[in-house]
């Protein structure tokens, strides 16, 4: 990837990373949106110097903790309830590969 | 009470819930009514409940028949945006990815409306996991304007603005991430408030961009909005980014509205070039009002607003891009198997593409690139590094002023279709709305009439430090009783 | 695939560079983000909840015991502590993780920079040699659920027709402990590596912070390892073995490693970067993900967390909780007990040091405390292939063992009998030795009569006595006790034995 432009193909290769199975057609779109919007967003890296401090958080709180205490949760039967399919008491998700 | 039920504002429902003049299951059962006159009409709801509104509705009334103390609002309907989650009915995000999804618990901000006794109409429709400014960007077809259903009533939470405004519901919650409360109040003409960033939990609230994101009130008075603000408001302990601070007086404030030498300051940046005039010359007038009653008003500069869009527009998709990855088609939601024997990987990614709409994969995109490896420094760290300038910037003018004011939007609402071309024309309506955002400030919009132009109404925002929600309410609420309020006749 | 090379041969031509990375597992009460229990094997989806399955709308909260074990573990790894750090997001798609980004540390560890010195056994039993292995960082983050392989032979991946999961570890406290390069002799290699992993796992015992057990996946290792020929810097490319669970096991990974890497150097190939499985079963390796450009996690802060910024006062006063370290409590326990270096070594080897103490400190001295447990009870552990800890007799009953044995109420052979009674269940010593009949007869009425009786068998015998040849009184003894059933006090038999033959 270039840092002025982004290509079609980099678009697949993010499209990869964000597991979305784009189409033909949204590859081409997306290569020819993204382009024109990171042109625009781009001024961000002219705009606060080294000595400006990257913003993670609105608020200035710290160590906002909790104590290990046992909360009831969900039951099995409401943590399953959405599943699009279920055996055993668990997710039943299609084969995975590339691990062991 | 009159057969106007469904006009009135929420604190005159509940005067007249204390006076007997009406009931809960009365008002409760006109709004449906309403709901099922107008909605086909707005699509501002994605699911009513009639069945558990009406149930609480009842509850309260007999619990105020046994002469119990009720909250304020006990009783009176409200609209609930579908990023929320509410245990037992759907919550969809406006997004087939949860089609059909039923959360098994509800968010923090439902759990208080719950103990406050108002009865949950039903969910209101939205672009798709909040990622619009028009709501055209919903999987269940556009909410539409009340004022003119040719046109947008915003977005991202139009379906609450709509009910609003369409008077389907007195109250209704909305999320604002860049924008997406005051923009809509504005297209719409009703009250629409972002609080201070950890002043609302977002717990349960589906996450579209978590550094960004509040719940907020949206009514047609000022004082409705504070007295649902002072409902959902408040610490939870089960969000980490929630303040640990009593919430600001602002039912207080709302009903005191006295600008007497309250010093505003007018935003340079956020008007002038790239403003209708209608919009312009309405908010022009406003300000003159705040200062023909006693405000003090000067011109602020704020020169890093100008690159608060570009900051959003980097910040906000690689927050989305990683909020969105869990909905992987595994636990919940939608699955597309592509083909036969597909592994897990490919049903994601199919499932992903089919269940995603445009908006959300070209921002889901565009994220996934700002945070990868040798372009996180020069996107998302840049743009960080702006959040903090934008910050500075009103730090510096809350030295100098009370409350900051600006249009809410730069125009007024627009035909339905007309930007959906062009996904950079839209992102640019958010100028105004975004800082507030960025900063974690907390920002009202209120209808201040309609444009001379196009005849829709305009919104003026009101802008104040974190934790200072209530200036917004008492200046809002003086300029209320200033403005002609625009008043919706009929759907048009 | 090329030719495995000896690993003799390999460090001819080769130095390895090897990290390890080791997950302890907390054993905090919670989970690290939400308040769901974190037992070891719950029914499935049991011990979640909607932050834990990662279910829209759901935030997380930080444990506040998770952060108290990591800055205990950083201290006790001679760490900085953070004074403000952050979460960061950790992103990438696998179905086990709920949100599929895992809640971990970045740039930023709550600990970092310290070090450990561990000492590696000499092989020929001399004494042994001390390392300094550095630590680059500890950092906090959570673990992934679990997933069951279904339709494939004995629930591999390969070949399953699908998976079920259970997210009951999902969200469980992890602490990632990271190495510096370890760059040691080569053939020291797989014994430092070893040791290290066996010294972390003494060590958060000691803290009582994890139960840091390999078998259960409590502590889990991964070695990194790669080759430079020798003479060289050039680096060469690593291999990454994941999750070896037991401690040879991580010795035996190094070995392989080194061999696998020399045989693909020296046919002239590339090493492909990877991660790679551990086989139990032949001590071999094999390779699972390849790492490539692609593998890019898009870590940032994680905006749902506030930073952790520890005060200082809060440091001071954990450093304060530290136990002993356990090289330094060795020393100090060899020193006051008198053990040799051996028996040092044989205790720790028999994984009986925590029970030595508790004899010693229940009233027993060293070497009656060493003599069973590294005798009798070490023997009883090897026969049945029991650990140590897990016979069934506490420190106390060894104690109270050897204090009837001090009291003159059993000799040591009727001992055996009664650790017999004991691990068999048959309830404490004292009622062991009751409810055997174990108690040495110490009537002299008794004793007087079988010890004139063994005169009387063994004239010859008693004659030498007679005459002056008191060692042989020890044939005599003999026989009273054969007659006696080892029920009576050698002691007394003895002086009964001289008196009546003087
Ligand atoms: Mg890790
Ligand atoms: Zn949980």
């Amino acid at each position: 990837m270039s840092s002025s432009a982004i290509s079609r193909d980099d678009v697949a290769h993010l499209a990869s990373l964000a597991r979305i199975d784009l189409s033909e057609d949204e590859l081409d779109r997306l290569g020819a949106e993204l382009p024109a919007i990171l042109e625009h967003v781009k001024v961000v890296q002219q705009v606060a110097g080294d000595d400006v401090p990257a913003m993670s958080h609105p608020i200035p709180v710290t160590n906002v903790l909790r104590a290990d205490e046992v909360r009831t949760g969900l039951t099995p039967e409401q943590a399953l309830s959405g599943a699009p399919d279920a055996e055993e008491q668990r997710f039943s998700v299609p084969q995975i590969l590339g691990e062991e | 009470m009159t057969t106007d039920v469904t006009t009135a504002s929420a604190a005159s429902i509940a005067e007249a819930f204390a006076d007997g003049d009406t009931t809960s299951v009365e008002v409760t059962q006109a709004h449906l009514e309403r709901i099922a006159s107008v909605d086909e009409r707005l699509n501002a709801f994605l699911h009513v409940d009639a069945e558990g509104a009406l149930a609480t509705a009842a509850e309260v009334d007999a619990r105020r028949a046994a002469g119990e103390e009720l909250p304020a609002l006990a009783g009176v309907p409200i609209a609930v945006k579908d990023l929320i989650n509410t245990a037992g009915q759907p919550t969809t995000a406006g997004s087939k990815m949860l089609e059909g999804w039923i959360p098994p618990y509800d968010a923090t901000v439902v759990t208080r409306l719950r103990a406050a006794g108002l009865p949950i109409l039903g969910k209101t429709n939205l672009d798709e996991f909040a990622m619009g400014s028009s709501n055209e960007h919903s999987a269940y077809g556009p909410a539409r304007n009340p004022w003119d259903t040719s046109r947008i009533p915003g977005g991202s939470s139009g379906g609450s603005a709509a009910a609003v405004a369409g008077y389907e519901a007195p109250l209704a919650l909305g999320t604002d991430t860049g924008g997406s409360i005051r923009q809509p109040g504005a297209m719409t003409g009703i009250v629409g408030v972002k609080p201070t960033y950890g002043g609302v939990s977002r717990y349960g609230v589906i996450a579209m961009a978590s550094s960004l994101d509040q719940v907020g009130p949206m009514a047609r008075t000022v004082l409705d909005a504070a007295l649902l603000h002072e409902i959902v408001a408040g610490h939870d302990p089960m969000d980490s980014t929630s303040i640990e601070r009593p919430v600001p007086p602002v039912v207080e404030a709302a009903r005191r509205g006295d600008v007497t030498g309250l010093r505003i300051g007018v935003v340079r940046e956020l008007g002038g070039e790239g403003f209708q005039p209608g919009v312009q010359s309405a908010f022009d007038r406003a300000v003159e009002q705040l200062a023909q009653s006693g405000a003090e008003i000067v011109e602020v500069g704020c020169p890093s607003f100008a690159h608060g869009i570009a900051a959003y527009y980097l910040v906000m998709p690689s927050e989305v891009s990683s909020n969105l990855a869990r909905f992987d088609a595994m636990r919940y939601g939608l699955r597309t198997v592509p083909h036969q024997g597909a592994s897990a990987e490919q049903v994601m990614a199919a499932s992903r593409d089919a269940g995603f709409g445009d908006e959300v994969k070209r921002r889901i995109i565009l994220g996934t690139y700002a945070l990868s490896s040798g372009y996180y420094d020069a996107y998302y760290g840049s743009a960080q590094k702006v959040r903090t300038l934008i910050a500075r910037d009103f730090e510096a003018a809350f030295e100098q002023v009370d409350v900051l004011v600006s249009p809410t939007a730069p125009t007024t609402a627009w035909k339905l279709g007309e930007k959906s071309d062009d996904p950079l024309s839209m992102y640019l309506e958010d100028i105004a709305t975004i800082p507030a955002n960025l900063a974690g400030v907390p920002g009202l919009s209120l209808p201040v009439g309609l444009a001379e132009d196009s005849g829709l109404p305009v919104g003026v925002q009101f802008l104040a430090p974190a934790m200072a929600d209530d200036r917004l309410y008492n200046a809002a609420a003086a300029l209320e009783r200033l403005v002609d309020t625009p008043k919706l006749e009929e759907v048009r | 695939m090329t030719a495995l090379v000896a690993f003799e041969d390999a460090l001819t031509r080769y130095d390895p560079v090897m990290g390890l990375e080791v997950h302890v597992e907390l054993n905090t009460a919670t989970k690290m983000f939400c308040s769901c229990a974190t037992t070891f094997g719950a029914e499935p989806n049991t011990q979640v909840c909607p932050v834990c399955l990662g279910l829209p709308g759901a935030l997380p909260v930080v444990n506040a015991k998770g952060v108290e074990s990591a800055i205990r573990i950083g201290l006790a790894l001679n760490c900085e502590i953070a004074e403000w750090c952050r979460f960061a997001r950790k992103n990438y798609f696998y179905p086990d993780m709920p949100k599929n980004f895992q809640t971990s540390q970045y740039d930023e560890p709550i600990a970092f920079d310290g070090y450990v010195d561990l000492t590696v056994p000499a092989e020929d039993g001399g004494e042994g040699e001390t390392y300094r292995i550095e630590i680059e960082r500890a950092h906090m983050e959570e673990d992934t659920g679990k997933s069951l392989h279904v339709g494939g032979a004995t629930g591999r991946i390969h070949g399953a027709s699908h998976s079920l999961l259970d997210y009951n570890r999902a969200g469980i406290p992890l602490i990632e402990i990271v190495t510096k390069t370890i760059e040691v002799p080569g053939e020291k290699a797989p014994a430092v590596a070893r040791a290290y992993v066996n010294y972390l796992r003494d060590l958060m015992v000691a803290l009582d912070v994890s139960d840091a057990r390999m078998d259960q996946g409590s502590l889990r290792a991964d070695v990194n390892l790669s080759l430079k020929p020798r003479g060289s810097d050039v680096l060469g490319t690593r291999s990454e073995t994941k999750n070896v669970n037991s401690f040879r096991s991580v010795e035996r990974a190094v070995r392989y490693e080194i061999g696998r890497h020399a045989g693909i150097l020296d046919a002239g190939e590339k090493v492909v970067q990877e991660t790679r499985h551990f086989h139990e079963a032949d001590g071999s390796t094999s390779a699972g993900r390849e790492k490539s450009d692609a593998e890019d996690y898009r870590y940032f802060p994680e905006p749902d967390l506030a930073p952790v910024a520890p005060s200082r006062e809060w440091v001071e006063e954990l450093r304060r909780t530290l136990p002993e370290p356990p090289a330094e409590r060795r020393k100090r326990l060899q020193a006051e007990w008198g053990f040799s270096d051996l028996d040092m070594r044989d205790t720790v080897g028999a994984g009986a040091l925590d029970l030595v103490a508790a004899t010693i400190a229940a009233g027993t001295t060293p070497a009656a405390a060493k003599k069973w447990w590294l005798g009798e009870l070490a023997r009883r552990s090897n026969e049945t292939g029991t650990e140590i800890a897990e016979l069934g007799i506490t420190p106390q009953q060894v104690a109270e063992i050897q204090g009837l044995i001090d009291a003159g109420r059993i000799n040591d052979k009727l001992a055996r009998s009664v650790f017999d009674g004991v691990l068999a269940g048959e309830g404490t010593p004292e009622e062991v030795v009751v409810s055997r009949g174990l108690e040495v007869v110490s009537d002299d009425g008794a004793l007087s009569e079988a010890v004139d009786q063994a005169i009387a068998d063994n004239p010859d015998v008693a004659d030498k006595i007679r005459g002056g040849k008191v060692q042989a009184a020890g044939a005599l003894i003999g026989a009273v006790m054969k007659q006696m059933r080892g029920q009576a006090d050698a002691a007394r038999v003895r002086e009964l034995i001289l008196e009546k033959l003087s």
